[in-house]
């Protein structure tokens, strides 16, 4: 089926409906979500935030192997988890570790991987949360598939398929959109333009008039939304993920946000991009512009943040308890899920293993 | 699972069973769901799916956009959810653009997800040369999906084998790379569609013989067989081993064969080095070493870019490959 030019064209702005000052933008094109849904909001965000402040501390205690922030992304974190229900999918990347959190799933599983331990560490059935994707785009088919799938059995659930901005050059993020609209899957993709492929600059990705025009080549409705303000996102996103499950297909959402660390701990981001910069954008904090913004309307007081906050601390208390042992699996595992029964050829060397660790053993 | 395979013997093409094979399977389970590029109205290039769509309807064999890596990662998706998607790469060359999605998510998941996650897939891939086909249309791709942890690799060499072992493939629990030899799709033999074979991991002697054994798998087989014959007439009796599956391996099967004659030749169409063919060598001469009496050779093409159609006969390893080869087998010091 092809689709007007116009009803694929992203707003010529990014949609925002709280201003990096915490006010109400005054000709906003969204309805504000309701009062409860930016509380609940508020509490992910201050969790989402602990949670990178904490795993970023547990990286440089030699606790995690590595972490990749996404501290400043956490509204795109919170919204994604936010406005997806149970018969819905998650398909998030390496660096979306806080919005696997929000999804349900327990600090210990969700850090296994961080933690060096296994690549992959809770079970993605249970939570409706694929594993964290680490090759670039690859994900965003396996999202069209798990749609596909639950649309030809009649099912409501819709994927929310995440990337960032360097993801949108690689070819499976150009035939995931395509074979999406081609079967009209219920699959939203969020790209987070977080502006930078590790070191490399948006510009260097592409020269498109923004990435959520990509779509439109594939007759994919885009849309741009300021992904600092969760407001936003949540308007964007709802809207979105209502068109997909109502039988619409496809939908591109482009969060502009920025990644306000390093690519990983291990990352020295001061070799291609200026503190200036950085600082521009320490002023759209996600956080700071919707806590004012509830203070303002009096949803918000300090009690209420304190419980917020307290609630937040809980979890990073938590992530240092859980987090402080060792949970590497027992090595014989490795040969354990290679295949449903392993080959002969896998007994045999889980045997060779099981010897090498005896003789270890013994020699301590 | 064979309550709706045909019994009786009749003449079948490998092509015909392996259609028979999908039929089948689908019909038994409506989770199973075929698709690729020009595999509905088509049929298939190489008419594998013919009657599929027309039979099951268009949601369960379909055509798709002509993007190999879109395929298979959306079959990842489709086995994650439920379903037993079996696709096809309608070439062996046309495979590689989805290599990622093979050797990344397909081989991985698994393992990955700690056995939470299982992808009941099936990826056909017609391969191999003897068509006289034209670039990117003839490798012998098998290495790359062999050398992979995680993947079942299987190939058929005949009609009936061709039947059993699809839908064994489709009914396994893990994902199988399921190689085609495109050259045999039209060799017509009688077969039993009921009768009970080995399953996947489970190598087979395809002729009985006391002098030397000679290892083949998918399209040398034949190559195998002819040869032997051939010896046979010289007055050597050469024992023909069947792989079926490279992936798992049957050491067991194998290696009894070569401790029964002490010889060994391995045929098969790829280039040599780092081989399937060479992991074989490896794994005998290990296993087998005091039962050898002479260095296991290999007949297997050279370490060329498969060339084009008049001149593939210098690449294909022949029966005269394969003798000479056994020629070698240092038969002066029995």
């Amino acid at each position: 089926m092809t689709r007007d030019l116009d009803l694929l064209l992203p707003s010529p702005h990014p949609v925002e409906l709280i201003d990096p000052t915490g006010q109400t933008v005054a000709e906003a094109t969204r309805e504000l979500p309701d009062d409860a849904a930016l509380l609940r909001a508020f509490a992910g965000l201050t969790t989402a935030r602990r949670i990178n402040d904490q795993a970023s501390a547990l990286a440089r205690q030699g606790r995690l192997a590595v972490y990749p922030s996404s501290h400043g992304q956490e509204a795109c974190q919170v919204a994604a988890a936010q406005v997806l229900t149970d018969d819905d999918w998650l398909f998030p990347t390496y660096r979306d570790t806080a919005a696997v959190v929000m999804r349900g799933v327990d600090v210990a599983e969700a850090f296994l991987p961080l933690q060096g331990a296994w690549h992959s560490g809770y079970d993605p059935h249970e939570h409706k949360t694929a594993p964290q994707a680490t090759p670039l785009a690859t994900q965003l088919l396996h999202a069209v598939g798990v749609a596909h799938a639950a649309r030809l059995r009649g099912e409501p659930t819709v994927a929310l398929a995440l990337c960032g901005d360097g993801a949108t050059s690689e070819g499976d993020f150009h035939e995931a959109l395509n074979f999406a609209a081609v079967f009209r899957a219920p699959v939203v993709f969020l790209v987070q333009n977080n502006q930078y492929a590790i070191s490399v600059p948006l510009a260097r990705q592409s020269v498109a008039p923004s990435l959520a025009h990509k779509g439109i080549g594939y007759g994919v409705p885009g849309e741009r939304v300021d992904g600092n303000d969760v407001a936003a996102l949540l308007a964007v996103l709802g809207t979105a993920m209502a068109r997909a499950r109502a039988g619409e297909g496809p939908q591109l959402v482009e969060a502009h946000t920025y990644r306000m660390q390093p690519h990983t701990n291990a990352d020295d981001s001061r070799r291609y991009r200026k503190d200036d910069e950085v600082a521009g954008w320490a002023e759209r904090d996600p956080l700071a512009r919707l806590e004012t913004w509830l203070r303002q309307h009096d949803l918000l007081d300090d009690a209420r943040l304190a419980a917020v906050t307290a609630d937040a601390d809980q979890l990073a208390a938590r992530m240092r308890t859980e987090l402080a042992g060792d949970a590497t699996p027992e090595p014989a595992e490795l040969f354990a899920h290679v295949y449903a029964t392993p080959t002969p050829q896998l007994v045999e060397q889980a045997a060779v293993v099981a010897d090498e660790l005896s003789r270890e053993d013994a020699h301590r | 699972m064979t309550s709706t395979a045909t019994t009786g013997h009749e003449k079948l093409t490998m092509a015909q069973a392996l259609n028979r094979a999908l039929r089948e399977s689908m019909a038994a389970d409506d989770s199973v769901v075929v698709f690729g590029e020009d595999v509905g109205a088509l049929g298939g290039v190489f008419r594998i799916t013919d009657g599929l769509t027309a039979e099951f309807g268009d949601t369960r064999c379909f055509d798709t956009p002509l993007a190999e890596s879109g395929i298979v990662g959306m079959a990842v998706g489709m086995a994650m959810n439920g379903m037993r998607p079996v696709v096809e790469m309608q070439f062996d060359a046309f495979a590689y653009p989805a290599f990622e999605q093979i050797t990344s998510h397909v081989a991985k998941m698994r393992n990955r997800t700690r056995g939470k996650v299982s992808l009941p897939m099936v990826i056909r891939i017609p391969y191999a040369g003897g068509i006289g086909g034209v670039e990117h249309h003839c490798d012998s791709s098998e290495a790359y999906y062999a050398h992979t942890p995680g993947l079942h690799v299987v190939t058929p060499a005949n009609a009936a084998d061709a039947h059993r072992l699809l839908r064994a493939a489709i009914a396994s629990p893990d994902p199988v790379v399921f190689m085609e030899p495109k050259k045999l799709y039209w060799t017509k033999e009688e077969v039993d569609l009921g009768a009970e074979l080995p399953g996947i991991g489970r190598a087979m002697i395809r002729r009985e013989g006391t002098d030397a054994t000679l290892i083949a798998y998918g399209p040398s087989v034949p190559v195998a067989l002819e040869a032997a014959e051939v010896a046979a007439q010289e007055g050597r009796s050469l024992q023909v081993v069947d792989l079926r599956s490279i992936v798992p391996f049957d050491d067991e099967t194998v290696c009894a064969a070569v401790r029964s004659t002490g010889r060994a030749v391995v045929v098969a169409e790829a280039p040599g080095f780092a081989s399937v063919a060479s992991e074989i060598v490896a794994r005998v001469t290990e296993r087998c070493f005091h039962s050898l009496a002479a260095p296991v050779r290999r007949a297997v093409g050279f370490d060329i870019p498969f060339p084009a159609p008049k001149l593939e006969h210098v690449q294909l390893p022949g029966v005269d490959r394969v003798l000479d080869a056994v020629d070698d087998l240092q038969w002066d010091l029995s």
